[in-house]
């Protein structure tokens, strides 16, 4: 029965990995850039959910949609902003600003309200559960993976039937060709870029309300570990993402059960190390020969 | 003629760097300069070394390893636990906190080198949070708390180590293994059809740079009484990386340079670390838009000095 409650903990930590990694991927698979401000747009969502919640006077789910939406408009902001200028440069020129606006935003918000931690209220939602087989379930966790199950098939709603997700598939495939058959490029991109942001504003509310204590550079850990989950489940790759996060999150909550709970940070780099050297295309990638 | 001509600005620049050691010893020894500006002077040398030893990797031979607080992490322990724990001499542990930053270097450095531009970056990445990891669960160097250790680093040790960091990346990158590295900087793939183990030469510029790191993990543990896990986070990483980006990917002496500027400058804004990070933060992104080869591009401070001559020489051969 242990093992089973650890396992329902990770899916849920899981689900927030999941969400995150959405937007790193979606990203990748566009612009071949690691968003490395992405960890702090989800720092960023879990402040905006935060203050709607004690300050509006807000509910859960009005407080997702206002974070969601503030974060897609700063995630539109810091692309046209830091990356667009960048698109034609190297690699390592666009890494290294991603950096900076990763440290930018960081240290923004420190300047802005001072580096100390805000608890989130514990009573936004009524605190039952369920027992299953033996297993806790609490009400916040069947939340917290209700509302990451409907974004996601929100996502892919949005990718596979819609014009806008025909237009970022396209685009990601070929920039220069999509361009050629009129398709608004630019556009395409900050589309991307917003949907990807607001997934990660969800998953900053989620967060809050799951371990209910949040700081400035909570994004940093969080966002890496989603990078992981991208890289593993195959980048540029939307399912991928979601399995990635899931499966990352059960491997954290079991190291934990099993006594190794210090070491459950060290954990998801081992795995990224593990999966770039017998597997780097992903576990759902294929493999691209290079051609010079 | 050209080489005599090389070696004699070699040895002249030694000599200057010599004179300049010597004398600021005597102005430590005579207490001249106070301590602020003594530790100052310790901050600089020891990210110069830094600065310099993630230049090869980054500059030299284009590997993009953004962990390298880990090798500092590396080198620091590995010095202290000799001089703290075994008690044997600073000499000793300076050269152990070297080795084993190479060692670790190599280690992480032969699977993950297969890999190129951002898996690399993010590999070298997670290789460091997993160092700092480590040594926070390892009793035996103090867990969280972390470790204390004598103040052991000196001018004259400290300087030396600069004076031997240089010397030894700049004769590395001109010689024919450092221009094997730069070639797979320039590009992999050309450098490979040429017949350039491109495999090697990063791993060997990779586990250089790990030895120096290692070698001021050692200074800096000496020098600040105490060493824990937090202190070579993911920050200090970018602190690092910020040097050799700022001064130029390419230049020796534009890493140096950064790392002096960013260094006084950051002493003077201890007071405001978040206002530290929001500039160095600017800093990166309005040169990343605007001059993206850095202060210095690849040229070196001497190129300015030699310009006329080398135009000279261009002309007669």
């Amino acid at each position: 029965m242990e093992f089973l409650q650890q396992l329902v903990n990770g899916v849920s930590l899981g689900s927030i990995y999941a969400l995150i990694a959405l937007g790193y991927t979606m990203v990748y698979g566009i612009v071949k850039l690691i968003n490395f401000a992405h960890g702090d747009v989800f720092m960023v969502g879990a402040f905006i959910g935060f203050y709607s919640i004690t300050i509006l006077d807000l509910g859960f789910f009005p407080s997702l949609l206002i974070s969601m939406v503030v974060c897609a408009i700063l995630g539109v902001l810091i692309e046209r902003i830091a990356y667009k200028p960048l698109r034609n440069a190297t690699r390592i020129a666009a890494l290294i600003t991603a950096i900076g606006v990763s440290l930018l935003i960081e240290y923004g918000v420190i300047y802005v309200r001072g580096a100390q931690p805000e608890a989130y209220p514990g009573d936004l939602i009524p605190a039952t559960s369920l027992d299953f087989l033996g297993v806790k379930v609490s009400s916040q966790s069947l939340l917290i993976l209700g509302t990451s199950v409907v974004l996601m098939i929100l996502l892919q709603f949005i990718v596979h039937k819609t014009k806008i997700g025909k237009a970022m598939r396209a685009v990601s495939h070929d920039m220069d060709a999509a361009r050629l058959m009129g398709i608004n490029v630019n556009n395409t991109i900050s589309a991307t870029f917003a949907i990807g942001s607001a997934l990660a504003g969800a998953a900053g509310v989620a967060f809050g309300m799951y371990y209910t204590k949040i700081e400035p550079l909570m994004g940093i850990i969080p966002g890496l570990k989603a990078f992981v989950a991208a890289v593993l489940g195959g980048i540029g790759i939307i399912p991928g993402a979601m399995v990635g996060g899931l499966l990352l999150g059960v491997i954290e909550s079991l190291v934990s059960a099993a006594g190794f709970s210090l070491w459950r940070d060290g954990v998801a780099f081992v795995v990224l190390i593990l999966i770039l050297i017998f597997r780097p295309a992903g576990l759902f990638g294929k493999n691209v020969r290079e051609k010079v | 003629m050209n080489i005599l001509k090389h070696a004699k600005g070699f040895w002249s620049s030694i000599v200057l760097a010599i004179v300049f050691g010597v004398v600021m010893q005597f102005l430590i020894t005579g207490e001249i300069i106070n301590f602020f500006y003594v530790n100052t002077l310790y901050f600089i040398g020891i990210n110069i070394i830094l600065a310099a030893s993630l230049h090869l990797i980054i500059g030299i031979t284009g590997q993009f390893s953004i962990g390298h607080a880990g090798f500092l992490a590396v080198g620091a322990y590995a010095s202290a636990i000799i001089t703290m724990k075994l008690e044997l001499p600073f000499s000793l542990s300076l050269l152990a906190g070297g080795v084993a930053a190479a060692i670790a270097g190599l280690i992480i450095g032969i699977p993950t080198l297969r890999l190129k531009g951002d898996y690399l970056a993010i590999a070298t990445l997670g290789f460091g949070e997993i160092v700092r990891i480590v040594f926070l669960n390892i009793e035996y160097v103090g867990g969280a708390s972390g470790m204390t250790v004598t103040q052991l680093t000196t001018w004259p040790w400290l300087f030396g180590s600069i004076l031997l960091t240089l010397i030894v990346i700049r004769n590395f990158t001109n010689s024919t293994h450092g221009r094997a590295c730069i070639s797979v900087r320039e590009n992999e793939i050309a450098a490979d059809a040429m017949g350039i183990n491109t495999t090697y030469y990063k791993v060997v510029a990779f586990a250089i740079g790990a030895f120096f790191a290692g070698v001021a993990g050692a200074l800096y543990a000496h020098n600040f009484f105490i060493i824990q896990p937090t202190n070579f986070g993911f920050l200090k990483s970018f602190d690092i990386l910020i040097f050799v980006v700022l001064g130029g990917l390419g230049s020796l002496s534009g890493a140096v340079l950064s790392a002096i500027l960013l260094t006084i400058i950051s002493t003077f804004l201890q007071s405001y670390p978040e206002l530290r990070m929001i500039i160095y933060s600017l800093v990166l992104i309005m040169m990343m838009l605007y001059r993206p080869q850095g202060l210095m591009g690849t040229r070196e401070l001497t190129s300015f000095f030699k310009f006329g001559k080398s135009a000279k020489r261009g002309i007669n051969s």
